[in-house]
């Protein structure tokens, strides 16, 4: 399917294939025109069909935060958002993160706290720890937890997480 | 996992009626329900999705006694509200301790009040017996070494699947009402109405008809709610699902409680309106012993399984802190 979808300008839906929906995904400002499986999660479409594999996929089920990117703004599951929803929506994910090669402040925050072990799970901490900041839930670090509580890290690299997020805090970046 | 047709809504009274005369039909909001339970756990099977996220029903609209929120509004939208904020303390508090930043950004009020159980055994497909799933198959949770998410008032030998929503806690209690669009027109329905008890049909869980469209609810402001307090004990500090929760709003004159209202969440079928422990506690001195009584009341008749067993002394006792809260001891 997905070699298909890939070229999905051309192709055009099967008469009668109610199985498949035409989508436009704005994806970190780039537009792309997907023929896909209705069942396509936003997850699946960024990782197999545009080959944005920084999105992770963690429990698939809505329990890990591993997928979280930006809908419109607002972070979002993936894994639980069809692609066919989010036609002609802005898709923001960790590669659109960097701007003329230079990390965002979070990004490096991370680096410098060790806000990882594995990194499996830092893509969408990064992408939830974005969204916060818009939030302006970094008030104090039991805020930050609490409002970052949707991101489990199975390596336990919680403190420097918090340590990252309230560095940039501090310092006001956006 | 079933093939379906996705259908994207932009009229009202045409996903309707699409999903009125469509049995296979489903309709999908946020989808933090109907996602998982369509695509990863294969419980619901639907051949056509109809997404309404696009319908006009969003936005919060306030009058002095009245808060009318559309069924399309999200949980954080609904928190973020300031009169929420002002008059009905208890409701942002169950919002924001209601699962993620992330699935309250999707998660829609209309969703919140028709989200399926929990129950473990609900939604794997590779167990047979579920009431709910398939009627008169049994209940595989009565007998089953997991079950502690359940449910310990309005449920039965046939049923004991929780409605997990922290929100409809004290929407339950404030006596909200369900705006819903049906083929026939629209009508209004109280909250406590709404759900039924699972009886002997679990399969039945709300008064809604096949099609029926939740377009908004209507939450009554009443001065009671704005000394209010939602206390959840949960197994972590943090994004789970309530053992026990309590909404309360009081008030006292002259240290007598001349208004109340209870509602629980995490122990019943349906979100519980603690009437028993209201009766108590009106007209009643706002003492320990008076808190006490009332959450005594409530739950006189539990029905318990071996890993419930711990749950109606967890709730009285949270009855009785959530109430000293707000009432404080005039003994
Ligand atoms: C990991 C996780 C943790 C959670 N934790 C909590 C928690 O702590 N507290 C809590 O309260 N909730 C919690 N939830 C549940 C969550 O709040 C609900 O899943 C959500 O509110 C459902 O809303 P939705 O818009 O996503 O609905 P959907 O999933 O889109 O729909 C749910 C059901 O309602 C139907 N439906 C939706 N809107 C309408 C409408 N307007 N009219 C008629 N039918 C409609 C759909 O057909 C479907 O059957 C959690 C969920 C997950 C996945
Ligand atoms: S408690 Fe209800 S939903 Fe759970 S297995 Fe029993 S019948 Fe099914
Ligand atoms: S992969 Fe989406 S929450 Fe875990
Ligand atoms: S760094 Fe390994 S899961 Fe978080």
């Amino acid at each position: 399917m997905s070699q298909d979808s890939r070229n999905a300008r051309a192709a055009q839906p099967a008469a009668g294939d109610a199985g498949t929906v035409r989508v436009t995904l704005t994806v970190n400002g780039a537009d792309h025109e997907l023929l896909i499986d209705s069942r396509v999660t936003l997850l699946d479409a960024l990782r197999d069909e545009l080959a944005l594999t920084g999105t992770k996929k963690g429990c698939d089920q809505g329990a890990c935060g591993a997928c979280t990117v930006l809908v419109d703004g607002r972070r979002v599951l993936s894994c639980l958002t069809l692609a066919a929803q989010c036609d002609r929506r802005q898709v923001a994910t960790i590669e659109g993160l960097s701007s003329d090669g230079r990390l965002h402040p979070l990004q490096e925050a991370f680096l410098r706290h060790d806000g990882f072990q594995c990194g499996y799970c830092t893509p969408g901490q990064i992408m939830s720890a974005v969204a916060l900041l818009h939030e302006g839930r970094t008030g104090s670090d039991d805020e930050i937890r609490e409002f970052m509580s949707g991101n489990i890290c199975r390596c336990g690299a919680y403190p420097n997480i918090v340590a990252a997020i309230r560095e940039v805090a501090r310092q006001g970046a956006r | 996992m079933r093939a379906f047709e996705y259908v994207r809504a932009d009229d009202i009274g045409a996903a309707v009626a699409l999903v009125s005369g469509d049995p296979a039909a489903q309709y999908l909001a946020g989808g933090t329900t109907q996602v998982d339970l369509m695509l990863k756990d294969g419980i619901l099977e639907p051949e056509r999705v109809v997404d309404i996220t696009r319908l006009p029903l969003r936005g919060i609209t306030a009058d002095d006694r009245t808060l009318r929120v559309g069924a399309l509004t999200t949980m954080e939208e609904l928190a973020a509200d300031p009169t929420v904020a002002e008059r009905l303390p208890f409701a942002r508090t169950a919002l924001l301790a209601g699962a993620s930043t992330q699935l309250r950004n999707m998660a829609t009020i209309g969703g919140n009040l028709l989200q399926r159980t929990r129950c473990r055994y609900f939604r794997d497909p590779g167990v047979p017996d579920c009431n709910k799933r398939t009627p008169s198959s049994g209940c595989a949770a009565i007998t089953g070494a997991g079950a502690r998410m359940h449910a310990i008032l309005g449920a039965g030998e046939t049923c004991i699947a929780l409605h997990a929503s922290d929100l409809c806690v004290p929407l339950v209690a404030l006596d909200t009402v369900v705006r819903v669009r049906g083929t026939d027109g629209e009508r209004r329905i109280p909250l406590t109405e709404f759900y039924l008890l699972p009886g002997d049909r679990p399969d039945l869980e709300t008064v809604l008809r096949h099609g029926d469209l939740v377009t908004a609810i209507e939450i009554p402001l009443p001065p009671a709610a704005i000394r209010s307090g939602y206390l959840k004990v949960r197994d972590r500090a943090s994004y789970e699902f309530a053992l026990v929760s309590v909404a309360a709003a009081l008030t006292v004159e002259d240290g007598t409680i001349t208004e109340a209202r209870l509602g629980l969440g995490g122990v019943g079928t349906i979100p519980w309106r603690a009437r028993a422990a209201e009766q108590v506690l009106t007209g009643a001195p706002a003492t320990v012993e008076t808190y006490r009584a009332a959450a005594e009341a409530e739950l006189r008749a539990p029905f318990t399984v071996p890993g419930t067993a711990f749950k109606p002394e967890l709730a009285r006792r949270t009855i009785v802190r959530a109430l000293e809260e707000l009432g404080g001891d005039r003994t």
